[in-house]
């Protein structure tokens, strides 16, 4: 088992344990806990993702069609990528090795619509209000009131923006939720001309906030630059699809994986066999596996994916505005950005507004019309699926039997991916904010900054009403809370 | 558009969390006139949007540690924190709408049935079936009236 500096304490049971549990504006179920000496320096800091279970066995035994709706039960804020994944991985297991021009085309605008929604969300609902108002402000208006409040117009977009991506995915995949539109072997519906016209009616003023969002991101770096450019940040590998030809490729591609000073490791690899290439670890503190590369080892290997993965790793970025937005990012301040981990708000951005542009292009294409719906060939037992899901790489692997049962299915999902580089993240942030002082809802709030970065989905956990307090404890080294707060308590 | 709206939240997949989208699927059978169903996993920002024309809006969800069988209290604009990541409360939604609307939120509601067990891939419990039922009646009672109150101020 690999331990980094700041993983594991030498001496535990002597030190004060502070506990952020849950993490405000984080999906799921997230904990981080702090252990620090009576001097307040930080001797261990670890995130704890304590929902990612049973995915697999909520899968196994069903029909291999029943999949693609039953896994967006997975997550409530990413169902589309869960059923496109899936509908991929399954598509191999119905022999249809290459779709139709009219499925594959509805399945993107269906993906690029959920990646304009997400973005769209992250960005103006959970990371605006720090980055507006600052990390350490008042914490009763560091939320998206608050954002309404100050920026009225920047919070109108947001909602707008989120809204034209779910009628994006309503319109394809035929409802809000649980969405049938793709399956194994293509699609059940193509675009009406109505559909059609009703979506090229605001896409042009989509491109243009979400252009408005690229350069609003670019201010705040520009007002603040030491904090953004050093904000827990640190070098790391990287994962993402790319298409045959170095383009970022959201829905479809080969794997690259590069060292952080850029050099390759493996390029437009096959995602067929992906376990070739990705092992995970597993650690006793953790319920969720670490992810790494088999060709650098556990202790080396492990890596960070999602949009600052994406655009800093591609060679271009297939339309105009977002490309010129990328090299930009990309020159700025020297190339320091781009390998900042707040440059994730900075890469998001630029990938909302491709999503903004490919959306576009699609609804200008004809096949979108199409009636060619489907695909088929020869059976097989066996089919993956990977495709970039807003917060990263995301891989669907199921063994159908000859019962037309799902026998085995493996999934490793974005935040998955980037456990071990938000750990790294945190104890970087640890280190440096909180390291020595006395500790304040603001500083703790240094540490989920970090985390919302690569804004994880930590499961996708039912968010029922009383379910999601946010609790920090300080706890002693026999296990009693000594002082506890709990966010929106006077 | 229908005056009344009920926006319930929840997962079927996920135990008592199944409450609400499993009130949801009754009322739309029902098919009152003047009312629209809309399910969500969980509430969003846009969700405000949904508000929009509406006389009356009741919030349907599971709750845990809530009271049993069910809570119905009206739901005022509030910037409240319990919201996390990706859901929003009924209230911040509510506040969301004042504040990109600007305009007064509509009348609504809170229906919030408790729940007993989450997990992935649970049943509904006993328990919240149950409440299930207490439920149903009175969410039905209250969006028949609704309606008729709607009617009644129609010009």
């Amino acid at each position: 088992m690999s331990t980094l500096p700041l993983e594991t304490a030498a001496h535990p049971g002597q030190l004060r344990r502070v506990v952020i549990e849950p993490l405000s504006r984080v999906e799921g179920h997230g904990k981080v806990t702090l252990l620090m000496d009576e001097d307040d320096h930080v001797q261990q800091a670890r995130l704890h993702i304590v929902e990612f279970r049973a995915f697999e066995k909520f899968i196994q035994g069903r029909p291999y069609w029943e999949v693609p709706v039953m896994v967006q039960r997975l997550c409530g804020i990413c169902p589309v990528s869960h059923h496109l994944a899936a509908c991929k991985a399954l598509d191999q297991v119905v022999g249809a090795t290459t779709l139709t021009p009219t499925a594959e085309k509805i399945r993107r605008l269906m993906h690029y619509g959920q990646i304009l929604q997400s973005h769209a969300l992250h960005f103006f609902h959970l990371s605006s209000p720090d980055l507006l108002f600052g990390f350490g402000s008042d914490v009763a208006r560091r939320n998206i009131v608050g954002v309404a409040a100050a920026h009225p117009e920047v919070a109108r977009q947001g909602v707008l923006l989120r809204k034209y991506g779910q009628e994006v995915i309503r319109h394809t995949a035929g409802k809000r939720i649980h969405g049938t539109g793709s399956v194994p072997g293509g699609v059940n519906k193509s675009l009406t001309a109505a559909e059609r016209d009703e979506l090229q009616k605001d896409i042009y003023q989509m491109i243009a906030w979400s252009r408005d969002a690229v350069r609003l991101v670019r201010q705040l770096f520009e007002q603040d630059l030491e904090t953004y450019r050093c904000f827990g940040s640190f070098e790391a590998r990287t994962l993402s699809l790319v298409r045959a030809d170095g383009a970022m490729d959201l829905y479809h591609g080969g794997l690259r994986a590069r060292h952080a000073d850029g050099r390759t490791i493996f390029d437009h690899v096959e995602y067929g066999h992906y376990w070739e290439q990705i092992s995970e670890e597993v650690k006793a503190w953790s319920y969720m596996k670490f992810p790494y590369l088999r060709a650098l080892g556990h202790e080396d290997g492990w890596y960070r994916v999602g949009p600052l993965t994406r655009v800093t790793r591609c060679d271009f970025i297939p339309t105009p505005l977002a490309d010129r937005e990328r090299r930009e990012f990309m020159a700025f301040d020297d190339g320091r950005a781009a390998r900042s981990t707040l440059g994730f708000h900075w890469a998001r951005m630029i990938e909302m507004l491709h999503a903004a542009e490919a959306i576009k292009d699609l609804l200008h294409d004809a096949d979108l019309l199409g009636s060619d719906l489907m695909a088929s060939g020869p059976r097989q037992a066996r089919g993956v699926g990977v495709i970039e899901a807003p917060r990263g790489t995301l891989i669907h692997h199921y063994r159908v039997d000859e019962n037309d049962q799902v026998a085995r299915a493996n999934l490793i999902v974005s935040t998955t991916h980037n456990n071990h580089a938000m750990n790294v993240a945190i104890r970087e942030v640890a280190r440096k904010y909180l390291d020595g002082r006395k500790l304040t809802e603001g500083l703790l709030n240094h540490i989920e900054v970090a985390v919302r970065a690569f804004d994880p989905c930590l499961s996708c956990a039912t968010h029922a009403i009383g379910k999601m307090p946010l609790e920090v404890q300080l706890v002693d080294a026999e296990g009693a809370v000594v002082d506890s707060l709990v966010r929106g308590s006077a | 558009m229908a005056p009344v709206l009920v926006l319930a939240a929840g997962n079927p997949s996920r135990g008592d969390d199944a409450l609400g989208p499993g009130l949801a699927a009754r009322l739309e059978a029902a098919a009152l006139p003047g009312v629209e169903v809309i399910t969500e996993f969980q509430l969003q920002v846009e969700n405000a949007l949904d508000l929009v024309g509406r006389d009356c809006v009741f919030f349907v969800d599971a709750g845990t540690g809530t009271p049993a069988p069910f809570e119905l209290r009206p739901a005022r604009p509030e910037a409240d924190f319990l919201h996390t990541s990706h859901a929003l409360s009924a209230e911040a939604v509510l506040a969301t709408y004042e504040r990109v609307q600007g305009a007064p939120a509509p009348e609504a509601w809170v229906l919030c049935v408790r729940g007993e067990s989450f997990e992935l891939g649970e049943p509904l419990s006993v328990a919240a079936a149950s409440r299930l039922e207490a439920a149903w009646q009175e969410l039905y009672r209250r969006v028949e009236a609704a309606v008729a109150r709607c009617q009644t101020s129609q010009p």
